[in-house]
């Protein structure tokens, strides 16, 4: 058997990983969105600010960022899903970024989103080879109260190459 | 058209997006209004895009452009009130947005119920045969007090 890795070296490998994942985004990065990691489970956080707002009268987050918090946080799982087979497979390799693309996605607005930092969760329902459907819920102060929810459908890149 | 809904159209026409600041940090302009109608466009810009390796605009900003655009939309129909929320919006992308091209989107509000709004939406870059998304929505309507 061999022996097991030192954590900081497992860590650093995934959280290097995770980053070259996001940074690899520029519309997320403009939105501002972060991910928590735990293990291979990540939270997308999308933090507050002032240019998130659709209705300054209330105030809450536009639905357009919310949609686009939700479709990142459903790209970044599935990539983060093979990039996570490639560093932690039978036989590592290098960190390849391959972007899934939407096909569609469904965003249901569940109750208005507060003027606060917001969450998501993603679960891959189905990953083929050439397609995935991945579900979506958001939330911001209570995890049993989303604010939003979204199923989308996305072509997956070509493994190989 | 009645001077009530002309009005209403132009305060919408020029307060709409200044009003909106997502919508303004993406850089929208309303470009077009009437009776259950709006066209917005938004200009190419590199910290829109989704997959630097080919230059498309992330599907995220095509969705803030949609839904902005069909609340829009919403507000412009005489049955309406100034006020909406989006209920649910699905998003159907037919083909990569061409780096570059400025994306345009017109929405048509074409059943108001008592509650709700029906609109869907299309969307264009500088090829108008061929749509780069659509989508349909579900929106609120705020009943005037």
């Amino acid at each position: 058997m061999r022996k097991p890795e030192p954590v900081q070296v497992v860590k650093q490998r995934r959280d290097a990983a995770l980053e070259r994942l996001i940074q690899s985004m520029p519309y997320s990065r403009f939105l501002g969105i972060q991910f928590d990691r735990r293990g291979d489970e990540l939270t997308a956080v999308l933090p507050f600010k002032d240019d998130l707002i659709g209705n300054p009268i209330l105030p809450a987050i536009h639905g357009g960022a919310t949609a686009a918090f939700l479709e990142t946080a459903a790209i970044v799982e599935l990539a983060w899903s093979m990039i996570w087979s490639d560093i932690e497979g039978e036989e590592p390799q290098g960190v390849k970024v391959r972007l899934p693309k939407t096909i569609d996605i469904t965003v249901d607005y569940l109750r208005s989103g507060l003027p606060r930092d917001a969450y998501a969760r993603a679960r891959i329902t189905r990953a083929g080879r050439r397609y995935a459907s991945v579900h979506v819920e958001a939330w911001q102060d209570n995890r049993e109260r989303p604010f939003a929810q979204a199923t989308g459908h996305f072509l997956m890149p070509s493994r190989d190459g | 058209m009645s001077h009530e809904t002309e009005d209403r159209q132009t305060l919408i026409a020029n307060q709409f997006i200044s009003s909106l600041p997502h919508a303004k940090s993406l850089g929208m302009r309303l470009v077009e209004i009437g009776d259950g109608l709006a066209a917005i466009e938004m200009d190419y810009d590199e910290r829109f895009v989704g997959d630097p390796e080919t230059g498309v605009i992330h599907g995220g900003a095509v969705s803030a452009l949609m839904d902005t655009c069909s609340g829009a939309a919403v507000m412009c129909h005489p049955q309406a009130s100034l006020g909406t929320a989006t209920l649910d919006l699905r998003i159907d992308y037919m083909r990569s947005a061409t780096p570059g091209q400025t994306i345009i989107a017109r929405a048509e509000c074409y059943h108001v119920t008592r509650s709700v709004a029906f609109v869907r939406a299309t969307a264009y870059d500088d090829d108008r045969d061929r749509p780069v998304a659509t989508s349909t929505g579900a929106f609120t309507v705020e009943r005037k007090a």
